[in-house]
């Protein structure tokens, strides 16, 4: 692999990974549990769209071989996506998806202010404006857990039941290949192991804070870095991908 | 369908510092941080403000429309109450 390729994977599985959680979000758009927040959750699908967009267009430019943004968005299929599982998980109630976005929020959170630092210029500049909407992200979840943590014994058993079933999704956000590797040595890529412990204590202080509870000794889920996904990813870019598949090259 | 979407909330929003807050709507929250954070998502996706003031409606006193004659006509014949006989050099700005 050379490095132009290993840039190209480094960027579209961040790419992959914003598309898919925005995707998802989006899909509460309309049906939320009240028009406020309906439109709060609509607004952070968009922040992460926009981040996914940018670094799709990215990802384009380094790879040279005349595909667009939007080609690589729609036109793959789901093994030749790289997002962590987490972010395709389904929606569920309110709560799986308040668990899951504090989650990929903190995670965030700390990935895209060490990415500001990055050499590479363009992804520092994606990072500069995603971590002050990721910010902002992180502050309407991390009170929405802690309100249903701290809320009635349903909203607080549902809220657990959501940590419980997605934490086996976080090992994957941590792991890292050769490339990661090269690309950290060289102040490119983040590296992720360096936040790993500041995270854990972040996402812990903030589920105690909720009074709920980590689960322990999770078996970790892996294999979205070689396009492996759970069964949702195909159904999402099913849906996605419908349009520009059924009319290739469609203008509106 | 139930109305468990909590109180109501006034919003009030300032374009720039210095500037006086208007009232822009109102909007359903829980507590004073999802109020904020609604008013923010609601009403400043176009840069509206810098600033926002969320004010629980219950907490506002207002006058009721019947007051419009004993409150404010009186007010219509008193021409001498406006300043209308300074000049106001144009450095202050609006007043």
């Amino acid at each position: 692999m050379t490095k132009q390729e290993a840039l190209f994977n480094y960027t579209l599985r961040l790419a992959d990974t914003n598309l898919i959680l925005g995707q998802r979000l989006s899909e509460w758009t309309g049906v939320g549990p009240f028009l406020e927040e309906d439109l709060a959750l609509t607004n952070i699908a968009l922040d992460i769209i926009g981040t996914a967009t940018a670094l799709y267009e990215y990802a384009a430019k380094i790879e040279g071989k005349g595909r667009t943004a939007d080609d690589l968005a729609y036109l793959r299929t789901d093994r030749e996506f790289y997002n962590p599982k987490l972010v395709e998980q389904p929606n569920g109630d309110y709560a799986k998806t308040i668990v899951r976005q504090v989650i990929m929020d903190s995670f965030d959170f700390y990935f895209y202010t060490a990415l500001t630092k990055s050499k590479d210029e363009t992804l520092a500049g994606i990072a500069q404006k995603a971590i002050k909407e990721t910010t902002y992200h992180l502050r309407h979840t991390s009170s929405w857990i802690e309100r249903f943590g701290d809320g009635t014994e349903e909203s607080h058993q549902r809220a657990q039941n959501a940590i419980n079933e997605l934490w086996q999704f976080t090992g994957e956000l941590f792991e890292v290949d050769e490339a990661d590797t090269l690309f950290v040595k060289e102040g490119i890529a983040v590296d992720v192991t360096a936040f790993k412990a500041t995270w854990e204590k972040h996402i812990n202080d903030i589920i105690t804070k909720s009074t709920l509870t980590v689960p322990q000794n999770v078996f970790m889920q892996t294999g979205s870095r070689k396009g492996i996904h759970t069964e949702y990813l195909a159904y999402i870019l099913l849906e996605m991908q419908a349009l520009p598949r059924m009319y290739p090259g469609a203008k509106w | 369908m139930k109305d468990n979407q909590g109180p109501l909330w006034e919003i009030f929003l300032q374009k720039k510092a210095g500037q006086p807050y208007v009232h822009c709507g109102s909007l359903h929250a829980y507590d004073k941080e999802m109020a904020i954070q609604n008013a923010r998502d609601l009403y400043t996706r176009r840069q509206e403000a810098t600033a926002i003031w969320a004010v629980p409606a219950n907490a506002i006193v207002a006058s009721s429309p019947e007051d419009i004659g004993p409150f404010f006509e009186p007010a219509n014949d008193k021409v001498y109450r406006h300043p209308t006989f300074y000049q106001i050099p144009d450095a202050i700005g609006p007043m």
